[in-house]
């Protein structure tokens, strides 16, 4: 499976700062039974200064892919390379020294209670030896960037959700990493936190041209600040590539599941039909397939339906109830003519029986 | 009233009787066993929680070598446990009888006890907080310094302030090795000689010291302990 998406922008160079190459991890099983296979074969390489998302339900191998990533799991085989340092074989100090590359954004934050805001984001410079005035002087910066200022002095017992958040995101920056690695960074927060939290990730990745990988369940978090998008299932890649791409692909797993469709409606007199005009050139809006509905005779009302923008691109899926303009269903012949036509100029279009 | 306060036990200052100098003979012993327990049981709590969960051979030794140590101190009743030592006593201290020997049969009895206190305060901290250290490319050494013994701070309070109040009920078998103390007093002067003002007023003395420490250990962990259900 041939899962490179690296999509350059003007002038760009083809490289990854991630790069995994085969990564396998097989857990003996407890008791001598069947080993599990938490991460089987992954390849994938994310490209510099984008925001990338790795989605998928829990025991899909998100959480041993990070382990991956940070050296705290050995891979069992394959290759993880980190801003072209090959993690998996590194031990000791240099592990240690090569775990500064990635800073750590968690659910939880897991910021230290008996530190106050500030000394949490100097942590990792303490670790590194950066000397007290320096390190200072960072994270006075750092307070700023994350918009904590009159906040450096407070215990995170004294922090809401989103502040402890921004303390985590600040700290997580704070040795100057190639790549910022958020765990589920948003899925403890609520609606209005979680949108703020996500605007200063895409922030920074503006001002800071940082990698960021964002590890999560929430399809919103993805739509709103991922450039790319990779689904885990039962530790194998099922789909990967840049968020357009992937969500206007009707037929690929995640389009569903970013763009979800409604439940098919009941005690309707009509012939209900899903539509999904996602990847196509002739049909770009619900407008264009009403139209062409009356081309066959038939009136078109759109029942249900979600539509993104994405990428400045509209990816839709909308579901349609058609009628005669007697009012009765229309016959199985139009309704067969109109769903071929619709598929020929790329609309993923489906009859839904309730 | 006034017959009550010429009991000896107030007047004098002779060992054999004063509640005074065996209130400070039970101080003495007490703040010396927990200073010795606090440098050896902290140590030994870390190690117990370091080696614990390891699959390696070696550490996954230490830590049922150190937890079978632990465990048969704490199983030995104390005043067996002050004649057993007996050899050893001699042998570290110089002597068998007096407040020292007493203070290392003590010691030796409370470093089991608050290693394993020191180990419970320890698994309290999430392992959430220690791996995301561990992510900023921590040593092991930085992990004790920097999350371990700060983190548990409040909780390693509070196994002190407890094992300090339980090496004060065990001072009074230090009579035993002629440790003296106010618990020996109560036993010799008061319950073996009848004498209830000298039962009464020791039983007070040691339940206003008791008291006096919780509270300074309370005081003191709350001033260091910064999460939320403390406030």
């Amino acid at each position: 499976m041939n899962t490179s998406f690296t999509r350059p922008g003007p002038g760009a160079i083809i490289t990854s700062v991630i790069t995994l190459d085969g990564l396998t991890k097989v857990f003996p099983a407890p008791g001598g039974g069947d080993p599990v296979v938490a991460l089987g074969g992954i390849d994938l390489h994310h490209a510099p200064g984008r925001v990338h998302g790795i989605v998928g339900r829990s025991g899909a191998g998100k959480s041993t892919l990070i382990r991956c990533l940070t050296g705290l799991e050995k891979p069992t085989s394959g290759r993880v390379e980190v801003d072209g340092t090959d993690i998996a074989a590194l031990e000791g100090a240099a592990l240690r020294a090569a775990r500064r590359n990635i800073g750590m954004v968690f659910q939880h934050a897991n910021l230290l209670d008996s530190r106050t805001a500030a000394q949490n984001i100097a942590h990792p410079l303490e670790i590194a030896g950066v000397p007290r005035a320096q390190r200072r002087e960072r994270v006075a910066q750092l307070v700023e960037l994350v918009g904590l200022s009159g906040r450096e002095h407070n215990y995170p017992a004294q922090l809401s959700g989103g502040q402890i958040q921004r303390v985590g995101i600040a700290r997580g920056l704070a040795a100057e990493p190639k790549v910022l690695l958020c765990d589920e960074p948003t899925s403890a927060l609520d609606g209005g936190t979680t949108r703020q939290i996500l605007n200063l990730l895409s922030d920074l990745r503006e001002r800071l041209g940082i990698t960021v990988v964002i590890i999560t369940h929430e399809m919103g978090v993805v739509r709103e600040v991922c450039d790319t998008v990779t689904l885990l299932e039962n530790g194998t890649i099922t789909q990967t590539g840049d968020l357009l791409e992937v969500a206007s692909d009707p037929l690929g797993p995640l389009s569903a599941e970013l763009i979800p469709l409604p439940p098919a409606p009941t005690g309707i007199e009509a012939l209900v039909v899903n539509c999904d005009y996602g990847n196509s050139e002739r049909f770009r809006t619900t407008e264009d397939l009403i139209r062409l509905a009356e081309t066959y005779e038939a009136a078109a009302t759109l029942v249900a339906g979600t539509i993104e923008t994405i990428g400045g691109r509209q990816v839709g899926r909308v579901q349609l109830a058609l009628r005669n303009y007697s009012g009765t269903p229309i016959s199985r012949e139009g309704l067969n003519a109109f769903l071929a036509e619709l598929e020929s100029a790329g609309v993923v279009a489906k009859e839904v029986t309730a | 009233m006034i017959e009550l306060l010429d009991n000896p036990v107030f007047t004098t200052w002779d060992s054999n009787t004063s509640l005074w100098s065996n209130t400070l003979i039970t101080l003495y012993m007490t703040v010396g066993t927990v200073l010795f327990s606090t440098v050896i049981g902290v140590p030994l709590g870390l190690l117990l929680f370091e080696t614990s969960g390891a699959r390696s051979g070696a550490t996954r030794w230490i830590n049922s070598v150190v937890g079978f140590i632990v465990n048969v101190g704490r199983s030995f009743p104390f005043i067996i446990l002050i004649i057993a030592l007996i050899p050893v006593t001699r042998f570290v201290v110089g002597r068998v009888t007096g407040p020292n020997a007493a203070m290392f049969a003590l010691a030796i009895s409370a470093i089991p006890f608050l290693a394993r206190l020191i180990e419970i305060n320890l698994r309290e901290i999430s392992a959430g907080k220690i791996e995301a250290v561990q992510m900023m490319g921590a040593s092991r050494w930085q992990i004790i310094r920097q999350v371990l013994l700060p983190e548990a701070l409040p909780g390693i309070i509070g196994s002190l302030t407890t094992t300090t109040i339980a090496v004060i009920g065990y001072t009074a078998m230090a009579g035993a090795v002629g440790g003296k103390g106010l618990g020996d007093l109560a036993i010799r002067n008061g319950y073996q000689s009848y004498d209830n003002v000298v039962m009464v007023a020791t039983v007070l003395v040691l339940v206003a010291i008791v008291i006096a420490i919780q509270a300074l250990g309370s005081a003191l962990a709350r001033a260091v302990d910064h999460r939320a259900a403390a406030r």
